[in-house]
């Protein structure tokens, strides 16, 4: 079976720190920053690089629309 | 490394451009900005983005106009129905929606709701229920479970008192001129293709003028429920589900439910 290596990128001065992507996340692939952006609010990051497939879940239910998700296949 | 896979060929997921880059003033975690993009989505995949006029309403989504980037309609507290029987009658090809709270469609609109609903008006109305009215402080609504702490019911609402919590989507559904009803959320990414697939066959039946299709939407309100963005999702599930009971209420003219 085709193994897929994704990678989400967050717009992090827009992200809101609300936590959902994480709770959700089925790969336990994002955190939250320590540091906090322009509107003091902590950040959705990639906490775990090797584990994320690429699945979309998170961008797809981010309020506010700030997860890009790409995914390639492994070779 | 994650960082070269990040190209524009390996893209699977972003922000449709049928919303605008505005920052959304909504609080973080709320279920609105996750319901705008459902929608704007399934707008942008049927190629329907010139095609479109929503109707907004008055509560947190009041600026709804400021994030669909779609030709918008504000309309006072509760009457984006009546709005919306007049543009989609002076413009029957268009696709015209609502998109109202609960307070604006099953309190102060309720009216407008239901003789909307009872003409069958050809449009597609969403109805957004987080069991509160969000945009004021967080009062108690039609929708507000048993029992629930608002502002205006700190001790719980009281049935004896101010009745049950209104399920208005079954209510719309004995109606004649609602073609479909049914009843979603969006606090897990596989509600959310749910709930677009629901909007998209709402979309596809009002504009063949099957009548009216209400969608509504089960949300959480975190400010207003006093919870973490997670807490709330969580306790949506647990109690607002329980009463608001997800699934089809009306499919195809017939009552499933
Ligand atoms: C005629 C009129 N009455 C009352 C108000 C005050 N008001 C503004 S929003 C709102 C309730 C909104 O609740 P809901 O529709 O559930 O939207 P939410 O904010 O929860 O998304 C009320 C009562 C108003 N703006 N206009
Ligand atoms: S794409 Fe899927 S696996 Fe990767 S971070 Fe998002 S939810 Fe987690
Ligand atoms: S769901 Fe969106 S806004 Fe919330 S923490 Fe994740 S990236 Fe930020
Ligand atoms: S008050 Fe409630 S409905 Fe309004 S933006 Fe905040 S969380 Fe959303
Ligand atoms: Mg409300």
């Amino acid at each position: 079976m085709a193994k897929f290596k994704g990678a989400i990128v967050v717009d992090k001065e827009k992200c809101k720190g609300c936590g959902i992507c994480m709770s959700i996340c089925p790969t336990k692939t994002i955190g939250m920053s320590k540091e906090v952006n322009g509107k003091g609010y902590n950040f959705a990051i990639m906490v775990n690089e090797e584990s994320c497939t690429g699945c979309a879940s998170c961008g797809r239910i981010c309020p506010d629309g700030v997860i890009t998700v790409y995914r390639a296949k492994e070779d | 490394m994650s960082q070269n896979i990040c190209t524009p060929e390996n893209l699977v997921y972003k922000k449709t451009s049928l919303l605008t880059d505005k920052i959304m003033h909504y609080c973080p975690g709320c279920g609105h900005g996750t319901i705008h993009r459902a929608l704007m989505e399934v707008v942008d995949e049927m190629g329907l983005q010139d095609k479109t006029v929503g109707i907004a309403p008055v509560g947190c989504s009041v600026l709804a106009y400021d994030y669909m980037n779609i030709d918008m309609q504000e309309a006072a507290h509760g009457r984006a129905p009546a709005v919306a029987t007049a543009i989609k009658r002076l413009m029957p090809d268009k696709l015209v929606f609502t998109y109202q709270g609960d307070g604006d469609l099953a309190a102060i609109g309720t009216a407008e709701t239901i003789h909307c609903c009872n003409r069958g008006e050809n449009i597609l109305m969403v109805f957004v229920n987080n069991a509160i009215y969000g945009m004021t402080g967080g009062q108690m609504a039609p929708t507000t479970l048993e029992g629930m702490k608002t502002a205006t019911s700190p001790y719980g609402r009281d049935v004896n008192k101010v009745g049950w919590p209104l399920r208005i989507t079954e209510m719309v559904a004995q109606l004649n001129g609602v073609w479909s009803a049914s009843r979603h959320t969006v606090h897990t990414p596989a509600a959310v293709m749910k709930l677009k697939k629901a909007l998209k066959k709402g979309i596809e039946d009002s504009m063949a003028g099957k009548g009216t299709c209400f969608v509504e939407v089960c949300s959480s309100c975190n400010s207003g429920w006093k919870m973490t963005p997670v807490e709330a999702n969580k306790w949506m599930e647990e109690h607002v589900l329980e009463y608001f009971v997800p699934g089809d209420i009306k499919v195809d003219g017939k009552l499933v439910r």
